[in-house]
C-alpha cells in the first residue's frame, strides 16, 4: 500500500474564476441576454440617480429663511429647515418643546433598551414601557399637573403625533387582540361567533371608513353631554382596527404551537388561564414577534390617514405647510422629506423584524 | 404524609360552577347579556341624539335630488340625479380604479418579483431597491406626491405635452383618442367570444389527446393566434368600421376624445406602484418556497429548463402565492378609498363624503359604504376558501 505522507500544495484557483473581472462575468455578463439587461439596468440607474443627486445635493439650497434664498434650480431645503420644528411637534407651543423632547428621548431610550440584546431587565422595561411610560408621556405632553401649562390635543401634531398614534394604537390593540384570538379558538360557539364577526368586520372595511365612523358616528352613539376629544376618537378607531389584525397574527402564532403542549399542560391539571399564560402564550409570542412588527409597520404607515379627519400628523402638517402662500411650489421638497422620515422608520423596523426572524428560528418550526 | 383518598361516590355531581359545560353556558349567557346591554345603550343614545338634531332615519333620502356634479362617471349622471345614483357612480368608480389597479399592480409585481430572483446581480438589486423604497412609504404620501407634486405641476392645456398629435397630457388630465364604432362593429366582440370558446375547447381536446396518445400540440401559441387573429381578420374583412375621434384644443381646453382625470391617474399610479412592491415580495417568496430538490428532480428527468419552470415550479409556487396575493388585491380595493384625499369621485369620496355632508344621514350612509366593502371582502374570502380547498395538497 502506498501512503503519500505529504499533501500536495494548494494551487491557486484557475484564472478567470476569481477576482473582480470573473465576478463581473459571472454575475453581470454571463450570456448575451444578461449583458443587455445589465446595460439597460445601468442606463436606468444613470437616468434616475444622476438627476436626483444633482437636484437634492449639488444644486440644492440649504441655508436661508425665506423663499428668496432659493435659486429654484435644485431642491429648496430651506423650506424644510424653516418648518422643521412644526414637522416635529405640530402646533405645540415652542416654549414647551422641552416636554415633547423628554418624551421623545424616553421613547428612544426604551426602544434602544428593548432592541439591544445585551441589556438586562427586559421584562421590567416592558412593564415600564406599557404601564408607567404612557402616564409620564400623558402628564408631560398634556400638562395640567405639577404647574405644567395645559396644551390641548388639537395643538399636538407632526412626527410626535404620528409616533403617539402608532404606539397607543399598538399598545391598546395587543390585549384586545389576544382576547379576540383566544376567543376565536374557543370551544364556546357564541364566544367564537362574536370574535369571528368582530375580527372580520374590522378587517373587511377600509380604515378610512372606520375613521369616518369614529368621527361622525361615535358622537351619535354616546350621550350628547359626553364630548369625546377628536384625537381620542381617532385613537379608538385605530385601536379597534389594529386589534383585529393583531388577533389574526396572534391566532397564527397560537396555531403554530403543537396541540400536545396544551394537552400535556392539561394533563398536569393546569387551568385554562395557567395553560395559556405559562405554556402556550410564551412559546407563541416568540413566533408572533415578526408578525407583530409587520402589523406595526402597516399601522405606522396608516396613521397618515388621520389627516383626512383633520388631525395634523407628519403628513398632515407637511400638507398644511405646502398651502402656505409664502412657500407655494415646494411640494416635492415637503413630500420627499416626509417620505424620508417614514422610510427610515419603516425600513429599520422591517430590517429588525427580519433579524428577529433569523434569531428566533431555532428549528422548532413544524 | 398520607395520600388523601380522592374517590367520589358514584352518581356524585360536581357543583355547577365546577362543571365545564355549565360554566361555558353561563359565561356565554353573560357575554350575550353584556353585548345586548351595550347595543341597547348605543341605540338609545343614537335615537336621543337623532331626535335632538331633527334627523329622520331611513333610506328615503336615496330618492332625493343630489344637486352636485361629479367629475367622472361611467354611466349618465347630472346634478339632477338622485343620491341613490351617486352611490352607484361612486361604486363604479371604485371598481374601475380597483380593477385597473389590480391589473397594473399584478403586471409590475410579477415582473419585479421575478427580477428580484434574477441571476443578474444588478437587476436583482434594482428590483430590491424598488421593493424597499415603495413598500416603506405610506400610500397616502405617494398619492399626494403623484397628484400635487407631479400631475398638478404639468403645463396648462395650451402648452400640453403632445405624443404624436393624438395623446395630450396637461394639468387637466390625459386626453386619448376615442374609438367611434360604426354599425357592423358588433361582429368583432362576438368573434372574440367565439375565438375564446374555441381555444378553450382546443386546450381541453389537446389535454385529452395528450393523456391518450402522449402527443401534444403547441396550444398556447395556437390559441393566441385564434384569440387575436380571428377578430383581426373579421375587422379587416368588414372594412375596419372604426373611426377615431381625436382630442382637439378648443379655447382653453381640449374637446373630444377620452379624458382621464388627473385624480384617477394619481390614484391609479400610486395604488399600482405601492401594491406591486408587496406583490413582488409575495412572488419572490412563493418561488423560493419550492424546495430546490423539485428543480433537481425535474432536471434529473431531463426536462428542459423552460418546462421545469412551467410544469414544476410555477404550479407549485402558485399554491403559495395566490392566498396572500388575493389579500393584496383586497387591500388595494380597500386602499382605493384614499381617493377622498385628492377628490377622485370614488364611493367614500362621493357617498360617504359629499352625500353624507349634504343629507346628514350618517348612519345609513356609513353602513351602506361599509356593507359594500364587507361584501367585496366576503366574496373574495369565499373564493379563497374554494381555491384553497381545490389546490390543497391531498395528504393521507
Amino acid at each position: 500500500m502506498i501512503h503519500n505522507k505529504e499533501t500536495i500544495p494548494q494551487r491557486p484557483a484557475p484564472k478567470g474564476t476569481i477576482g473582480p473581472v470573473a465576478w463581473l462575468r459571472g454575475n453581470l455578463f454571463n450570456g448575451p441576454i444578461n449583458s443587455i439587461f445589465t446595460l439597460l439596468g445601468l442606463y436606468v440607474l444613470y437616468l434616475l440617480v444622476v438627476p436626483t443627486i444633482q437636484w437634492a445635493f449639488i444644486d440644492a439650497d440649504w441655508v436661508g429663511d425665506s423663499r428668496e434664498d432659493c435659486s429654484r434650480v435644485g431642491a429648496c431645503w430651506v423650506f424644510v429647515n424653516a418648518r422643521f420644528s412644526q414637522f416635529m411637534y405640530g402646533l405645540y407651543p415652542s416654549e414647551e418643546y422641552w416636554r415633547a423632547n423628554i418624551v421623545f428621548a424616553m421613547f428612544a431610550g426604551i426602544i434602544a433598551w428593548m432592541v439591544i440584546p445585551r441589556l438586562p431587565f427586559k421584562r421590567w422595561m416592558t412593564l415600564f414601557a406599557l404601564l408607567i411610560f404612557p402616564v409620564i408621556a400623558y402628564v408631560l405632553l398634556h400638562g395640567g399637573y405639577f404647574d405644567l401649562p395645559r396644551v390641548s390635543t388639537h395643538r399636538w401634531g407632526g412626527l410626535m403625533l404620528t409616533l403617539l398614534l402608532a404606539s397607543v394604537g399598538m399598545i391598546g390593540a395587543l390585549p384586545i387582540g389576544i382576547v379576540l384570538a383566544l376567543g376565536r379558538r374557543s370551544n364556546m360557539p357564541i364566544v367564537k361567533t362574536f370574535c369571528v364577526i368582530f375580527i372580520e368586520f374590522w378587517r373587511g372595511v377600509p380604515l378610512i371608513t372606520i375613521l369616518f365612523m369614529a368621527s361622525v358616528m361615535l358622537p351619535l352613539f354616546l350621550p350628547s353631554e359626553l364630548n369625546v376629544d377628536r384625537l381620542i376618537r381617532a385613537l379608538i378607531g385605530l385601536t379597534l382596527f389594529q386589534s383585529a389584525y393583531m388577533a389574526e397574527v396572534i391566532r397564527g402564532g397560537l396555531q403554530a404551537i403543537p396541540k400536545g403542549q396544551d394537552e400535556a399542560a392539561a394533563a398536569l391539571g393546569m387551568t385554562y388561564w395557567k395553560r395559556m399564560g405559562l405554556i402556550v402564550m410564551p412559546q407563541a409570542l416568540k413566533m408572533m414577534i415578526p408578525g407583530i412588527v409587520n402589523t406595526f409597520i402597516s399601522l405606522f404607515k396608516d396613521t397618515t390617514l388621520v389627516m383626512i379627519i383633520g388631525l395634523f400628523d407628519l403628513l398632515g402638517i407637511v400638507q398644511a405647510a405646502l398651502s402656505d402662500s409664502r412657500w407655494l411650489g415646494f411640494s416635492v421638497e415637503g413630500y420627499v422629506f416626509a417620505a424620508f422620515v417614514f422610510w427610515i422608520f419603516c425600513f429599520s423596523m422591517s430590517r429588525y423584524s427580519q433579524y428577529l426572524e433569523r434569531k428566533l428560528n431555532t428549528g422548532h418550526k413544524r | 404524609m398520607s395520600v388523601r383518598p380522592n374517590v367520589r361516590p358514584a352518581g356524585h355531581k360536581p357543583p355547577f360552577w365546577r362543571d365545564r359545560a355549565k360554566r361555558a353556558l353561563i359565561f356565554q349567557l353573560i357575554l350575550v347579556a353584556v353585548v345586548a346591554a351595550f347595543l341597547i345603550y348605543i341605540i338609545g343614545n343614537t335615537q336621543a341624539n337623532l331626535n335632538a338634531r331633527g334627523i329622520t332615519t331611513g333610506f328615503s333620502f336615496l330618492g332625493n335630488t343630489a344637486g352636485f356634479g361629479i367629475g367622472q362617471s361611467l354611466i349618465e349622471y347630472s346634478s339632477q340625479s338622485t343620491y341613490g345614483r351617486t352611490f352607484v357612480i361612486g361604486l363604479l368608480n371604485t371598481l374601475l380604479v380597483g380593477g385597473l389597479g389590480v391589473l397594473a399592480a399584478s403586471i409590475i409585481g410579477f415582473i419585479v418579483g421575478i427580477a428580484r430572483l434574477s441571476p443578474n446581480w444588478l437587476i436583482a438589486r434594482l428590483a430590491n431597491a424598488y421593493i424597499e423604497t415603495f413598500r416603506n412609504i405610506p400610500l397616502l404620501l405617494q398619492i399626494f406626491f403623484w397628484y400635487f407634486a407631479v400631475l398638478r405641476t404639468l403645463p396648462s392645456a395650451r402648452e400640453s405635452m403632445a405624443f404624436g398629435e393624438a395623446i395630450f397630457l396637461n394639468v387637466r388630465g390625459l386626453y386619448l383618442p376615442q374609438p367611434l364604432f360604426e354599425s357592423g362593429f358588433g361582429l368583432i366582440p362576438a368573434t372574440f367570444v367565439v375565438a375564446i370558446i374555441a381555444s378553450i375547447a382546443l386546450v381541453m381536446w389537446n389535454k385529452r389527446r395528450h393523456e391518450a396518445t402522449g402527443k401534444r400540440l403547441p396550444v398556447f401559441w395556437m390559441s393566441l393566434v385564434i384569440i387575436f387573429g380571428l377578430p383581426l381578420l373579421v375587422l379587416v374583412a368588414t372594412g375596419v368600421p372604426v373611426t377615431w375621434e381625436m382630442p382637439v384644443l378648443r379655447g382653453f381646453n381640449f374637446g373630444g376624445g377620452i379624458t382621464i382625470i388627473p385624480e384617477f391617474l394619481a390614484l391609479w399610479l400610486a395604488l399600482s406602484i405601492y401594491t406591486a412592491s408587496f406583490i413582488a415580495e409575495i412572488v419572490r417568496s412563493g418561488i423560493q418556497a419550492i424546495p430546490h430538490g423539485q428543480t433537481e428532480a425535474a432536471q434529473a428527468l431531463s426536462l428542459p429548463r423552460k418546462l421545469v419552470l412551467r410544469l414544476i415550479i410555477i404550479p407549485q409556487a402558485m399554491r403559495v402565492i395566490i392566498p396572500p396575493l388575493t389579500s393584496q388585491y383586497l387591500n388595494l380595493i380597500k386602499n382605493s378609498s384614499l381617493a377622498t384625499a385628492i377628490g377622485y369621485p370614488d364611493l367614500v369620496s362621493v357617498f360617504a363624503g359629499t352625500t353624507l355632508n349634504q343629507t346628514g344621514q350618517a348612519i345609513e350612509v356609513i353602513a351602506m359604504t361599509m356593507a359594500v366593502y364587507l361584501i367585496i371582502s366576503l366574496l373574495v374570502s369565499m373564493f379563497m376558501n374554494w381555491f384553497n380547498a381545490r389546490v390543497a395538497l391531498v395528504e393521507r
